[in-house]
């Protein structure tokens, strides 16, 4: 039913990313424990991927590795072709709401990474994308004047702001209520589908994955791996009743082990 | 009346305003009542404030106490914020220096005084390096503290965009740290009232600690001692209530949500 070769399909196709046998070990009071081992994925440039996984399994390790926060202990992480040893505004790594500053407003939050631009091109931007994720008269408006659900859109705003190429999203809806995050993943898909940036986006939620992403890595428990990698093909916007969503939806559950009851 | 509600307008000063009438009563009563020949009451301590201000004299002891502080508090915010940024942003350099500061900090600034003297002589100098003394630890400390609890996030995220570490310290350590700096100053700026009196009863000859040590000494005019007494109160209540505006201010709001 879905593809499960780590690889991409073609194989001629331009990879934006590429991590290969990346492991990763975290010494701690003198106990060694492995948090990643072996994980191979390799990303398309403009592909939305969901990394799937139970909390606490290695996904957001294994995301802060991509963006090069973390180097892996062992293994390599590739961007275009070039070794990730740090983290570069070419690609954003973006956290629940928390991360939007408290002490700016919200056209000071996303022109936080534009020190670099003249200040028309900065105004141009900040006008650009405070329309882009629907925040129109909020400008002089601090975060904490704003729902959870406008600090997130603020975040993702702020990290879009720099033009991208890549976007990593740890659990970014996690903190908001269930309304909310559906309304927040039809907004992503659009600005996704304006901007086309590669995003990476880690979840613990199935119906997540299967409603946002091109294919979702299903990591198992640790030391984590992908243990499958599942291709959603069905075009947005995704009816959540068809049947193909429901099996695809169902056989992410069957590989995680779980029962269809509750 | 429903402890839940807001306070009406006319109510917020209304009670203050009766307890301080009462409390005036009492102590005006109790003078009576005990037929002490000493302890002034109001009506004397108001009278002898006025003569005080018809000298010019009170006037210009209230500015000399406000100059000391300002100098020696603001010397010590020039000093002790830069001083404790860098300690909290370079721990190892905190390591070295913490044992030091937290032997310095407890000794009271009165202790200080003899030091003082020998350094600078009897003077204005002495009295302000005694509220600089002060003021300084509780404004390093809070701003130890306050870059320390910086959460990582807000640093990470602007690695991310590729600040350099000048422009992260600046753009993201600082304003992050502010809401504990300003509790710190306000902390300090209240210590350094409180050691301004002592220091004018000591060092120079003029502000409200040498007016209260003054009218004891020269004639026993206690009516003088109890309405410095009070204008310390008074001035010192301003300088707070001034300084807790400060946290209105929308760059350092959310750091205060939790506080009354």
């Amino acid at each position: 039913m879905a593809a499960s070769a780590n690889k991409l399909p073609e194989t001629d196709a331009p990879i934006k990313l590429s991590a290969d046998h990346v492991g990763m070990v975290f010494q701690r009071d003198g106990k060694t424990t492995q948090v990643l081992r072996d994980v191979n994925l390799q990303v398309a440039p403009g592909e939305f991927v969901c990394i799937l996984g139970p909390s606490g399994c290695g996904k957001s390790t294994l995301l802060s590795t991509m963006a090069g926060f973390l180097s892996p202990s062992s293994g390599e992480v590739k961007i275009d072709g070039e070794l990730v040893t740090g983290p570069s505004p070419r690609r954003i790594f973006v956290f629940q709401e928390r991360g939007v500053f408290p002490w700016l407003t919200v056209e000071g939050n996303i022109a936080f990474g534009l020190f670099k631009l003249s200040r028309l091109e900065r105004d141009r931007r900040i006008a650009y994308y405070v329309k882009l994720v629907g925040l129109e008269g909020f400008e002089k408006a601090y975060p904490s004047e704003l729902s959870g659900g406008m600090k997130q859109r603020l975040e993702v705003a702020r990290a879009l702001a720099v033009n991208p190429d890549m976007l990593f999203l740890d659990e970014p809806f996690g903190a908001l209520d269930s309304i909310t995050r559906l309304t927040m993943r039809r907004e992503l898909l659009r600005i996704w589908e304006a901007e086309r940036n590669t995003i990476i986006f880690v979840t613990h939620d199935i119906d997540e994955a299967v409603q946002l992403a091109d294919r979702v890595a299903v990591m198992s428990d640790r030391p984590a791996t992908i243990q499958q990698i599942v291709t959603i093909d069905i075009p947005h916007p995704r009816d959540l009743s068809s049947p193909r969503y429901l099996e695809l939806r169902n056989g992410i559950f069957d590989q995680l082990g779980l029962a269809h009851k509750v | 009346m429903n402890s839940l509600a807001e306070p009406r307008k006319w109510e917020k000063y209304f009670w203050p305003v009766l307890a301080s009438a009462l409390f005036l009563a009492l102590w005006h009563y109790s003078v009576i009542w005990s037929a002490t020949k000493v302890f002034p009451s109001p009506l004397a301590v108001e009278k002898g404030m006025a003569q005080l201000a018809g000298k010019g004299l009170l006037w210009s002891y209230i500015a000399d106490s406000l100059r000391r502080v300002a100098l020696g508090f603001g010397a010590a915010v020039l000093v002790g914020v830069p001083v404790g940024l860098t300690l909290g942003w370079y721990p190892t350099a905190n390591q070295i220096v913490n044992p030091v500061l937290q032997i310095l900090r407890p000794i009271s600034p009165i202790a200080w005084i003899p030091v003082a003297i020998i350094l600078f002589g009897i003077g204005d100098t002495t009295a302000v390096f005694l509220i600089f003394l002060a003021a300084f630890f509780p404004i390093v400390v809070a701003s130890v503290d306050g870059v320390s609890n910086v959460p990582s996030m807000f640093r990470r995220a602007a690695r991310n965009f590729g600040l350099s570490p000048l422009q992260l310290l600046v753009k993201v350590v600082f304003p992050a740290a502010l809401p504990q700096i300003i509790i710190g100053l306000r902390i300090a700026l209240g210590i350094a009232w409180l050691v301004v009196v002592a220091a004018e009863m000591i060092a120079v000859d003029s502000g409200l600690g040498y007016l209260v040590i003054d009218a004891r000494n020269s004639g026993k005019r206690y009516d003088l001692v109890v309405a410095a007494m009070l204008l310390i109160g008074v001035i010192g209540l301003v300088l707070d209530l001034c300084f807790r505006r400060l946290r209105n201010f929308k760059s350092v709001r959310w750091g205060f949500r939790n506080e009354s």
